[in-house]
């Protein structure tokens, strides 16, 4: 291992013109509008889902709508397309377009090699309609977690893979660049956006290999019938190996953008550049080996394990602390800077009249809601309080609904833009966007917390349908169904305002650029350790071995290939 | 490495958070005993119905008094019931719950207390829980198990 001691840059160079980079903007236009034509149609199923809980059932109408068997005929294929469509495909697909728009940029160079990043789009879009078709045909109506022993059609299953393996592609794309630049500037500290984005690359290729494992291994044999069972206890904990560090996937680049970003878009500077390298390599490490808190209350998961995985779950608690403080630090230079004065008064020269701010500045606000909700929902025993019950969804619409997904939103509302040359369409319709989901978002998830707190309501459940459905329940589901309903709104006036720019014949004024905040003591010294991946990675598997191994050793040795299973219509 | 000085006092204040948050937990599951499923045993799902095994019997036959007011119960979820539905014992019990499906996963929650566990073909679990005051608790179907997945559920009918 050769010792080498990072130095900063002598100046941040400024971001290279567009035209070099027009390969890697043809490619993030591919994936930005897959991933929003994705959330259109999930995103469309959410309020229908509200709205059934409160007793007014449209599926029944939505089944006539269609082309020979596409259609959404039930509750539950609107939710598997609802969480596949949300939550897999328009998260993935924005977050590798997101990441091929900001790499190259931050290194400043393009791809090295574009046509693996271009494979990648194939090999995700493959998938994509792969899975599609199933779903959409009323034959893969599992939910997003396609728990064994429900069994989907196998393209199903094979297309989740093809995305799956897609990404992976993407990273591989990024890793060469990268490792050029490496080459050509040796001793230079990794600029921090690049670093940030391949360390989340990274851990998503070493997470996503328990999904990969559950569904090459225990799923596709058993579905095309070469084995006569599967075994649910050992898919699930397979399952949410990936499934947990999915949720730092889908929130890192949102990290990234609250980190490097939005300082940059309120006139402020990255606090302590240094502790956010830290961060995320901390998120590298501490992302996988904490999957069991999703199973506390499973059968056949010793207890002594799913203890471990609480009290390392925990830890993780402090690199998102310190991205709090790092990041609320960063915005008030801002303000500061902008002339806010006084304890609080600051908050009020941020640029709320930014849109691309606000939806990011009330995506974070939302998230500390999340982020209690998640402290209770990992509080081991705490979790038998709440476990599958409504809360959950309120809580996740929080996270990925909002901190990703809001953010997400603000990112494209100067990304577009910038991919297009041309302007936002309506700055106040985004700004309207913005604050609509931030109410819209407060009244349903509350409802949804309390209904599953206090009633026990559980999730995954047309409500309107049950028979223990309890008018006691009606002030909290019409709450979180107002809350759904505003969030419709809110959802129509982002596509409105995309399909507006994207169609219109205005050129911008000045082309919108990846904004990028320098550190605000550029003096200080990054240690190399915060600049070495081997020590992180062995970190990462060493940690991986110590909390997964002898619990997923002892389930292979005992496999129980018993549950030949139900093909779900 | 440079950590401002108000981010580390921050930082040490989160760590001092979590501490104490574990020691509650601690607390809460050896001093007031609120354990979370552990691995318990395997069962075949295909033969799980069938007797001899426990869940094989009638369904009336699932709920069995050990000592006076100390209850264990064979609970099996199938798409889309509970068997037994209905589990009356009289307040003060201390009921054991062992509950495995035969088909696909389900789930088992008793509105208002701490049992919840996922009902898993292959595999029992394990929950006890303490009906002090009588009155009607509803169960749950709370994993998604097929068509009318939202119709399956049950009541515990705690007597005076
Ligand atoms: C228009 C706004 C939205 C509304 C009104 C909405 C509503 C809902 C509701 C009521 C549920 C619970 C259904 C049930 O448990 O039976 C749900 C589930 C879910 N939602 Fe949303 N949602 C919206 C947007 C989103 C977004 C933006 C995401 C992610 C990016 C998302 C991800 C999910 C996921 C993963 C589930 C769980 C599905 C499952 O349990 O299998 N939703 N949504
Ligand atoms: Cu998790
Ligand atoms: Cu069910």
């Amino acid at each position: 291992m050769t010792k080498r001691k990072a130095q900063p840059a002598a100046t941040t160079p400024a971001i290279l013109p567009p035209e070099h980079f027009k390969r890697e903007d043809r490619l993030t236009a591919w994936f930005i509008t897959i991933a929003m034509i994705a959330l259109f149609i999930g995103g469309a199923l959410g309020p229908l889902q509200k709205l059934e809980h409160v007793g007014i059932n449209l599926y029944p109408a939505l089944a006539k709508i269609g082309i020979g068997s596409v259609r959404i005929q039930s509750y539950y294929q609107g939710l598997t397309a609802h969480g596949v469509l949300n939550a897999l495909v328009w998260t993935t697909f924005f977050i590798v377009g997101f990441f091929t728009y900001a790499i190259p940029r931050s290194l400043g160079r393009p791809l090295k090699q574009p046509r693996i990043n271009l494979l990648a789009l194939v090999l995700m879009i493959v998938g994509l309609v792969m899975a599609a078709i199933p779903i959409l045909t009323n034959l893969a109506s599992v939910l997003y977690t396609f728990y064994p022993p429900m069994k989907a059609s196998v393209f199903f299953y094979l297309g989740l893979v093809l995305v799956v393996v897609g990404s992976w592609v993407a990273g591989l794309g990024y890793y060469v660049t990268y490792w050029q630049w490496r080459k050509d500037n040796p001793g230079q500290k990794t600029p921090f956006i690049a670093l940030a984005a391949i360390i989340t690359m990274v851990m998503w290729q070493i997470a996503t290999l328990g999904i990969a494992i559950e569904i090459l291994v225990l799923i596709i044999p058993w579905v095309l019938g070469w084995t006569e069972g599967t075994d649910p206890q050992l898919a699930r904990t397979f399952f949410w190996f990936t499934g947990h560090p999915l949720v730092y996937f889908w929130l890192l680049p949102a990290y990234v953008s609250w980190y490097a970003m939005l300082p940059k878009q309120a006139g402020g500077k990255m606090f302590s550049e240094q502790l956010a390298r830290l961060v995320f390599w901390l998120f590298l490490v501490l992302s996988i080996p904490v999957g069991l808190h999703h199973q506390f209350v499973d059968p056949g998961v010793p207890a002594g394990w799913k203890a471990i995985h609480a009290v390392i779950t925990y830890s993780l608690f402090l690199p998102s602390m310190a991205t709090a403080f790092t990041v609320v630090a960063s915005l008030e230079l801002g303000a500061r800077a902008r002339g806010g004065k006084g304890l609080l008064g600051w908050i009020r020269h941020l640029p709320w009249g930014n849109p691309s701010y606000t939806a990011q500045n009330l995506a974070m606000i939302l998230f500390v809601f999340g982020g209690i909700g998640g402290l209770t929902n990992a509080s081991y025993n705490l979790n038998l309080a709440i476990h599958n019950t409504a809360w959950v969804p309120g809580h996740f619409h929080l996270t990925v609904g909002s901190a990703a997904t809001l953010t997400f939103f603000g990112i494209a509302y100067w990304l577009v833009p910038a991919l297009t040359n041309k302007p936002l369409a309506s700055r106040r319709a985004a700004l309207a966007q913005a604050w609509t989901w931030f109410v819209g978002m407060l009244l349903m998830s509350n409802g949804l917390h309390i209904l599953g707190l206090n009633f026990g309501v559980p999730r995954r459940t047309s409500l309107g349908s049950a028979p223990y459905l309890d008018p006691a329940w009606n002030p909290l589901q019409i709450e979180a169904a107002v809350g759904g309903i505003i969030l419709g709104i809110s959802g129509l006036l982002f596509f409105g305002n995309m399909l507006a720019t994207a169609l219109s014949r205005k050129r911008a004024e000045v082309r919108e650029e990846m904004p990028v905040a320098e550190p605000l003591h550029p003096e200080y010294q990054t240690p190399a350790w915060l600049d070495n991946w081997r020590p992180w990675i062995v970190a990462t598997i060493l940690l991986i071995l110590i909390a997964y191994g002898p619990v997923l050793v002892s389930m292979i040795a005992n496999i129980n290939l018993t549950s030949p299973g139900v093909q779900i219509r | 490495m440079h950590i401002d000085r108000y981010e580390r006092l921050f930082i040490y204040a989160a760590v001092a958070l979590l501490v104490v948050f574990m020691g509650a937990l601690a607390v809460s599951s050896f001093a007031f005993g609120i354990r979370v499923p552990t691995a318990y045993e395997k069962v075949d799902p295909r033969t799980v119905a069938t007797p001899p095994s426990p869940w094989g019997l009638p369904a009336e036959e699932r709920l069995r008094e050990l000592s006076p007011g100390n209850y264990e119960v064979y609970l099996l979820g199938q798409m889309w019931q509970f068997s037994p539905n209905t589990i009356t014992v009289p307040a003060g019990s201390r009921v054991t719950f062992y509950v495995t499906s035969k088909d696909v996963q389900h789930g088992f929650k008793i509105a208002g207390t701490n049992i919840n566990i996922m009902a898993l073909p292959g595999e029992v679990g394990v929950l006890t829980a303490t009906f002090d005051t009588p009155g009607t608790y509803n169960f749950y179907c709370h994993e998604y198990c097929g068509a009318l997945h939202h119709t399956m559920y049950g009541q515990i009918v705690v007597e005076e």
